[in-house]
């Protein structure tokens, strides 16, 4: 499946990426299992994904939690928690 | 409702004629005006910037007002808030909400600012002497908003 990946804030300087198109394998996928699967990529991932600091995330603009899935054509927000107003 | 995130300026005074004008039967308008403090945590601040996720951050500031009309009788709500490089004493985000009397028009502005704070995606970053750092989310913001799962 294709998703497109947003970070921001400090997840967005600490990774150099702000946005991606991703293709991952066809299989179920949650925030999660994707976390987990970008942490893979090194150090700085798996500390700003995976390490002590709170991260978010919203799939389709909607804040979900660890559990929710995943599909194709998904928009997918990974950043800290927010600090508005 | 209204909705805007921008990088301009805004108008408190402008922005309450507007709803009083465009109807009879208004009895409250309530305000709330965030501004840039030049001192957080002990740090002294010359500079904020405000990043945003644009789209979800109007889609999740029309759902907070979208909430508070389900749950409180109000006639008209509008909250701006401001993106981009702001100074000390700039004005950050405004709430405004009219109904016909000032109970639910105080209820819904505390609402909407706890709300906000919590769930929209906006993140401040602070220049001070010491160099640029990310705000850490408060917790006592997390109880701000809790508490409203508990009383009307």
């Amino acid at each position: 499946m294709k998703i497109k990946l947003f970070y921001f804030a400090r997840l967005k300087e600490a990774l150099k990426y702000s946005t991606e198109d991703l293709e991952l394998p066809d299989e179920s996928m949650t925030v999660l299992k994707l976390k987990a699967y970008l942490a893979k990529r090194g150090d700085v991932w798996g500390q700003m994904l995976m390490g002590k600091l709170k991260v978010r995330a919203a799939i389709n603009h909607e804040l979900v939690d660890d559990n929710a899935a995943i599909a194709d054509g998904d928009e997918v927000a990974f950043f800290p928690p927010v600090t508005g107003g | 409702m209204t909705v805007r995130v921008q990088t301009e300026d805004f108008d408190v005074g402008f922005e309450i004629n507007q709803f009083r004008k465009a109807r009879n039967d208004i009895g409250a308008i309530v305000s709330f005006v965030g501004l840039v403090r030049d001192l957080n945590d002990g740090d002294a601040v010359s500079q904020l910037t405000l990043e945003h996720y644009p789209g979800m951050t109007e889609k999740s500031l029309a759902a907070i007002i979208s909430q508070a009309k389900a749950r409180w009788n109000i006639i008209e709500a509008l909250i701006i808030h401001r993106v981009g490089t702001l100074q000390p004493s700039d004005q950050i985000v405004l709430v405004l909400v009219s109904s016909a009397h000032r109970g639910d028009a105080f209820a819904v502005c505390e609402f909407m600012m706890d709300y906000l704070k919590t769930e929209a995606p906006f993140w401040k970053k602070e220049a001070t002497p010491q160099g640029e750092h990310w705000v850490e989310a408060k917790s006592a913001d997390d109880v701000a908003r809790e508490r409203w799962n508990m009383k009307k």
